[in-house]
């Protein structure tokens, strides 16, 4: 559908894939998803307790553009604590309207109309959308299962041009929870460094690395200076309604990225930013028994898909499995629907997530034990129907 | 403790799934549970029952303060073995503060309990005193919350 008011950029991008497939499985009934991209708890108490606080306590008006001070020198004592990545609250750290829309400012406040960013595929379905809405090229470095969906300093070297400006990474990954290790990361740093790139570094799901500790971008040789780190309270704070996330870098990226939002958004939620103040502060025990959840539910998911015969390969964070669905023929568009049909599972296909994603489904193990259970003999059933 | 852990929140996992959740064979896990009874470590494996929600004669549960008088060289452990020994009581904790034991008693009616207070444990006699509280409505219980109102309101399919 076309309309001569809209802009061509906007002419010219498609709706997510995802959507298709929430349109289809919404309406139906009972319906097992394991479709859904974020935590199956509502978020800790004591956070929606100290939001509602702060309503009480008349704090309802606008923050400073940046967010509230007190939250910003927050998240700088916990980028420093916990992953090694100290930045300075005051000229550094924004608070923004989720992880979201961190990465959109990052987007408009670094790249030109024509210049090249790399996408590091299967990824989130927003970033190559975002790079074409401001006229930027964005350029897929797809990954495969082969190589546990991790990007190779060559693979990136083979597609810098003299148009490219940076590089998204997103670690531990949606779709496909891959992690990289910090000698992967170094590897990939020093071809990033060579070439002068600027690195998108989403790392939305670093809490939720289950073995070993998340290893940030920024805190990598010679990568703190070209890095915009993107964050937020959303997967590991189950807060993914609260909308707030953050964005961190050197003073003038953060700088231009703060004059893009002070006109586009003004400040994030204000009661939200009180609410992210006490997960910061009180939330770490709540959201590491969460955490260890997820890490037995994938456990328990992974080996489950293995047992039925799905190739998967162990996604070492977020709560996502890929397991590939080649060896039933079928694409994964297909696969996915068939399945929503015969099973009433609700799954996404991998090909929306980008190139590397054909053949592939993504399944969030976020959900019960018993629903997970439930789920896995009915793709048991489907997978020996189609045989 | 993982699997303490786990069977605490559902005594009724089966051994498969512990044993995927916690990525250790099937054996391993039952040699784990077996030893771990024999330690009485886990002392049994129970449901949480909302009584309100099935056709049965609701009981009556109360929640006794009791003061009591230790006795040299033994302290509060006779008198509390005494009162934990009758059918009745479900549950028994030596406090700090006003009062030294909290008693929860379970009975049919309310003067099957009124009974067992003024006929068995106040005529106990280092007994000195109790305070009877009745049990209105169940809210949470050994961690779970009835009427739970964090249902998942998450749509089916999102980013």
């Amino acid at each position: 559908m076309t309309n001569h008011y809209l802009s061509e950029a906007v002419e010219r991008i498609q709706p997510s894939g995802i959507r298709k497939f929430f349109d289809l499985a919404s309406s139906m009934d009972n319906i097992i998803s394991l479709g859904v991209g974020e935590p199956d708890y509502a978020t800790p108490w004591n956070i929606r307790e100290a939001s509602i606080a702060s309503l009480e306590r008349g704090m309802t008006s606008y923050t400073a553009n940046a967010g509230i001070l007190e939250l910003r020198e927050e998240i700088s004592r916990y980028l420093n604590r916990e992953f090694h990545t100290p930045y300075d609250p005051e000229n550094e750290v924004i608070v923004t309207a989720g992880a979201s829309e961190a990465i959109d400012l990052a987007m408009r406040s670094t790249v030109n109309p024509g210049d090249e960013v790399l996408v590091v595929e299967p990824s989130f379905v927003s970033y190559a959308p975002l790079v074409s809405l401001i006229g930027g090229v964005p350029v897929s470095v797809p990954t495969s299962i082969e190589n546990g969906f991790k990007v190779t300093a060559d693979q990136i070297a083979e597609r810098v041009t003299d148009r490219t400006r940076g590089i998204l990474l997103c670690f531990p990954n949606n779709p496909t929870g891959t992690v990289m290790t910090k000698e992967e990361l170094e590897q990939v740093a020093t071809v990033i460094e060579k070439h002068d790139l600027i690195v998108y570094s989403d790392e939305i799901y670093a809490e939720m690395t289950y073995d070993g500790r998340h290893v940030s971008v920024p805190a990598l040789k010679g990568m703190r200076e070209r890095t915009v780190l993107i964050s937020g309270f959303s997967k590991a704070f189950a807060m993914t309604g609260w909308r707030l996330g953050y964005v961190c870098a050197p003073a003038p990226i953060a700088a231009g990225m703060l004059k893009i939002h002070q006109y586009a958004m003004m400040c994030a939620s204000t009661m939200a930013q009180y609410g992210a103040l006490e997960a910061l502060r009180n939330g770490k025990d709540e959201m590491l028994e969460m955490v260890e959840s997820y890490r037995q539910r994938r456990n328990f998911f992974v080996s489950s898909l293995k047992d039925i015969g799905l190739d998967c390969h162990t996604p070492g964070g977020a709560f996502y499995a890929f397991p590939s669905i080649k060896s039933t023929g079928l694409s994964s568009e297909s696969f996915a629907e068939k399945l929503l049909f015969a099973e009433r599972i609700a799954v996404v296909p991998g090909n929306v997530f980008g190139e590397g994603g054909e053949g592939h489904i993504r399944c969030s193990y976020a959900t019960s034990l018993s629903q997970l259970e439930e789920a896995v003999d009915r793709i048991d059933s489907f997978l020996k129907e189609i045989k | 403790m993982e699997l303490l852990r786990l069977l605490e929140k559902d005594g009724r996992m089966p051994v498969k799934t512990i044993a995927k959740m916690l990525d250790v064979s099937e054996e391993e896990i039952e040699d784990m549970m077996r030893a771990l009874e024999k330690r009485k470590v886990i002392l049994g494996y129970s449901g949480i029952v909302d009584w309100t929600k099935v056709d049965s004669p609701e009981g009556i549960t109360a929640m006794i303060d009791v003061k009591v008088q230790p006795k040299r060289g033994v302290g509060f452990d006779e008198v509390a073995e005494r009162i934990y020994r009758f059918k009745e009581v479900k549950a028994l904790y030596l406090m700090s503060g006003t009062y030294d034991l909290s008693v929860v008693i379970e009975g049919r009616t309310m003067s099957e309990v009124g009974q067992f207070v003024s006929e068995k444990l106040s005529t106990l006699e280092s007994v000195l005193s109790t305070t009877t509280h009745f049990q209105l409505k169940k809210y949470k219980h050994d961690g779970v919350v009835f009427e739970d109102g964090d249902e998942d309101h998450r749509i089916v399919v999102s980013p």
